[in-house]
């Protein structure tokens, strides 16, 4: 057994952290989160510069050949220096769809772009209703001529507000039961966010980032606009939104520990009844058990690595489901026990805690939250 | 044993009904029911409302112009404006000062103070807190030196909530520095218009502006501002916490807040069905409404233990524990119930006269920001830590 990165690994974590400590000042990432894009197109060029953003694409598209171990040291550093660059809507899991779904021509069009970062994706697969369940799908594809006519509303894009390529899940065909919920008859589609009737209501996220609402009123599209057979793929877009749940976990684990160094230096440092703080037991057990938790995140974000680019199975659900669960929890103990060992300046914007704080309950509300991933977990194991 | 209301009880609880139907303006309750921020406009018209009922000042003698509510009384009242949506009191003049002045003032402070506070002329706060002395509050540094009929002031106090709308504030001063800490301090009023004092905002996480920090710069401040004796404050900051503790269990706006939260989950779905109906969520709600109703009930036993008089002790300590968390989990709550809908901060949802189309609904919008600032509960009016050891200390002997 090793647990240690290999060197080349190794190397890229030290290029991306030299890169994040350089350019990614706390106080930058608050100007980054004012402007209109909600990060620094900037930091994003200098990402694809080093070859980052084509980390995880093969070799044949310029790519690094990256896995899941690879994606886990790009995504921690990310996290260290919470950056708000949509790596993981464009790299991992645009770019993970095409390359799953995508014909030669749509692979040929979008993947060099989306590897060299001059191309930047989005995926629109929740929508109002369906509570992290990416089956429950109501917006509509209706055949029309040689292509589509979309109708429906996607909620919470990601970074779909300034993404050039909307990947969006679409109902091709009348589920037998009448259930919105049918893996069955799910499509996907490339929308150019340019496409007549397509519309974006673009706002801030609670954690510095932003998103988008996108309404759908007849849109027209060609069939080459369908990536992947046409009502097939559910299996697609859940094993993606594996991949990128494994980039999750890695980039939670880089929130933690940033989150938990600045806790224990709090605790060092801070003094009252003329001791520091970090002297109160209450405060020491408490950091023992935040520092407990990130182990245990740390080793579920390993243990997720290791299967995100694997077949796929049961055993890969349920423990991409056991490391979302994990995240989740350990999460929020970490944000809030941190939130509150620091008083009152866990409480205001200037002092970075807070965002850090921000991310980590962020992340639950992205691909599934902690109860749905329990309720998933509970579920495979009655199948066996 | 008798847990029930007794009839004057209910016909007091009636009064109280028909009162909040009349006279509590919708606008208001929507507001504090969707947890949505009021403006101070919001808080002096409900203010100026409760005083012409006489209902403002439910902590003072009915002497200086207060109802005289028994504890039960009182229960009822909070019950009931949670359950309306009545905004909270801002508290620190008419429940922090005013008890204090009642009972340490002088005559001259009496009839000066209270009757601006009863009629809304003067906004108060609280100026306890200091950058080195939060929960060692005794530590304080902020220098009041007797200068012939005034006292020269300088340091700073921060967390000041609502500074910013305040014209007077209350302060703990150090006026010995010989003496043991809390020997050494008084208790001053000042008028913020007074030159030398500057209010800067703080931010908070959720990008509102709640609290801030006051700095005082040879603030001349005339002795007739003491209250009590020189040195003496600290006994008197302590009965004020006492007083402050005693609210902040919360109960009757937890009640609220379960009750908006179990509306929401009623019209949000998961599995097409209303997620209130889903097992995990459900648990989860049921778990806290069992939590609540045994932190309600501790608290009754605690207020009728008090009804013959006296201010609760250590108890409120650990009410004030168990009341703030059962809060942060309502409000966690709510935030899971929306699900990825978490994520968006539409601000302009929360503003006065939004009229456009509200993203989710409009409950959503001011739910994560509500989450993250209620992390103060179990921060402010003295950490729950701080309340443990109090209760180690005074009940436990530890
Ligand atoms: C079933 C069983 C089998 C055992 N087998 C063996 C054996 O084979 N050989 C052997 O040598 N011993 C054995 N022990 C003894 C065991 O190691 C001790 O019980 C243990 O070290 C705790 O000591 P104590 O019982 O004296 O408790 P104490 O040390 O008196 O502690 C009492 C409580 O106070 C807490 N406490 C103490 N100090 C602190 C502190 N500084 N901070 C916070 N909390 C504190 C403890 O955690 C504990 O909860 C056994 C004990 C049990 C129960
Ligand atoms: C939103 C908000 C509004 C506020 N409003 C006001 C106001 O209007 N007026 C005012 O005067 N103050 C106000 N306060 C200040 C509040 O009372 C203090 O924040 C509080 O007393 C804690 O002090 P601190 O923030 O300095 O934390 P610290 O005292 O630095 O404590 C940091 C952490 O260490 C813990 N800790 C400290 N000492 C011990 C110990 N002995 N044992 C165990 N744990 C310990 C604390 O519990 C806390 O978790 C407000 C605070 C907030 C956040």
């Amino acid at each position: 057994m090793d647990f240690r990165l290999n060197e080349e690994q190794q190397m890229l974590q030290d290029t991306v952290a030299r890169l994040v400590r350089g350019e990614y000042s706390f106080e930058k990432r608050l100007e980054f989160s004012e402007t209109e894009a909600g990060f620094s197109e900037a930091f994003w060029g200098q990402l694809s510069e080093l070859g980052l953003t084509a980390v995880p694409f093969s070799e044949e598209l310029g790519g690094f050949g990256g896995g899941g171990v690879e994606v886990q040291s790009v995504m921690t550093e990310l996290g260290r220096g919470l950056c708000l660059e949509p790596y993981l809507q464009s790299v991992i899991l645009g770019g993970g769809l095409i390359a799953q779904a995508g014909n030669d021509s749509q692979q040929e069009q979008w993947l060099g772009g989306i590897a060299s970062g001059e191309l930047k994706a989005a995926v629109a697969l929740q929508e109002p209703q369906s509570f992290y369940d990416l089956n429950d799908v109501a917006t509509r594809a209706e055949k029309s001529g040689d292509g589509y006519v979309l109708n429906g509303r996607k909620a919470v894009v990601i970074a779909g507000h300034c993404a050039d390529l909307i990947l969006v899940s679409a109902r091709t065909s009348a589920p037998n039961s009448g259930d919105t919920r049918d893996a069955d008859g799910i499509s996907l589609f490339a929308l150019s966010p340019d496409t007549a009737g397509l519309e974006r209501r673009t706002y801030p996220t609670i954690d510095g980032s932003k998103g988008c609402d996108i309404t759908l009123n007849n849109v027209q599209v060609g069939a080459d606009a369908l990536l992947g057979e046409e009502g097939k793929a559910a299996d697609v877009i859940e094993y993606q939104s594996g991949r990128a749940i494994a980039a999750l976990c890695a980039e939670a684990v880089g929130v933690m520990e940033v989150a938990n160094e600045l806790t224990l230096d709090y605790l060092k440092q801070r003094k009252q009844f003329g001791v520091p703080i970090g002297k109160f037991q209450v405060l020491q057990h408490r950091m023992v058990d935040m520092m407990s938790e990130l182990e245990q995140a740390r080793s579920m974000a390993i243990l997720a690595a290791s299967v995100a680019d694997v077949e796929q199975s049961d055993e890969r659900r349920r423990i991409l489901s056991a490391a979302k669960n994990v995240i989740g929890r350990s999460g929020q103990f970490i944000s809030e026990n941190g939130i509150q060992s620091h008083g009152g300046i866990g409480m205001t914007w200037e002092y970075n805690f807070a965002h850090y704080a921000k991310r980590l309950i962020a992340i639950n509300h992205q691909l599934g939250d902690d109860d749905f991933h329990l309720e998933r977990y509970a579920n495979l194991l009655q199948v066996g | 044993m008798n847990m029930n209301y007794t009839a004057e009880e209910l016909a007091f609880r009636d009064e109280v009904r028909a009162f909040l139907d009349d006279k509590l303006p919708a606008d208001i309750a929507a507001k504090v029911k969707a947890f949505r921020p009021l403006t101070k406009d919001d808080h002096q018209r409900w203010q100026k409302i409760l005083s012409a009922q006489g209902w403002y000042a439910t902590h003072w003698p009915e002497e200086y112009g207060g109802v005289s509510w028994s504890p039960v009384q009182k229960h009822i009242w909070d019950e009931e404006s949670s359950r309306y949506g009545v905004p909270r009191s801002v508290p620190f003049g008419v429940n922090m000062v005013a008890p204090v002045i009642i009972k340490f003032g002088n005559e001259e402070q009496k009839q000066t103070y209270l009757p601006r506070i009863l009629s809304g002329e003067d906004w108060w706060c609280q100026g306890y807190s200091e950058p080195g002395a939060g929960s060692d509050l005794a530590s304080l540094k902020t220098r009041a030196v007797r200068d012939g009929d005034h006292y020269i002031v300088n340091g700073q106090k921060t967390w000041t909530t609502l500074g910013q709308h305040a014209n007077m504030i209350f302060c703990l001063v150090r006026t010995n520095t010989e003496v043991k800490a809390q020997e050494g301090i008084s208790f001053l009023l000042i008028d913020m218009d007074n030159p030398g004092i500057t209010v800067r905002p703080i931010i908070t996480l959720d990008g509102e502006h709640e609290v801030n920090e006051v700095f005082f710069e040879d603030v001349k401040v005339p002795v007739e501002n003491l209250v009590g004796e020189e040195d003496k404050g600290w006994t008197y900051a302590k009965f004020l916490l006492t007083y402050e503790r005693t609210g902040l269990a919360g109960i009757g706006l937890s009640k609220a807040a379960l009750a908006h939260l179990k509306q929401l989950a009623s019209r949000r779905l998961k599995n097409g069905r209303p997620l209130i109906e889903d097992t995990t969520f459900s648990q989860r709600i049921a778990k806290v409404e069992i939590d609540l109703t045994a932190a309600g009930i501790s608290n009754l036993r605690i207020i009728a233990s008090v009804e013959g008089g006296g201010v609760p002790g250590a108890e409120s300590s650990m009410l004030k524990v168990k009341g703030t968390e059962i809060r942060q989990s309502i409000n966690d709550l709510a935030r899971r119930a929306i699900g990825p809908y978490a994520l968006p901060f539409v601000e302009e949802e929360l503003a006065d006269g939004f009229d456009g189309e509200y993203l989710s609904d409009e409950h959503a919008a001011p739910l994560s920001a509500h989450y993250f600032n209620n992390r103060k509960l179990s921060i402010f009016g003295g950490s729950n830590e701080i309340q443990k050891n109090i209760v180690s200390k005074m009940i436990l002997g530890l």
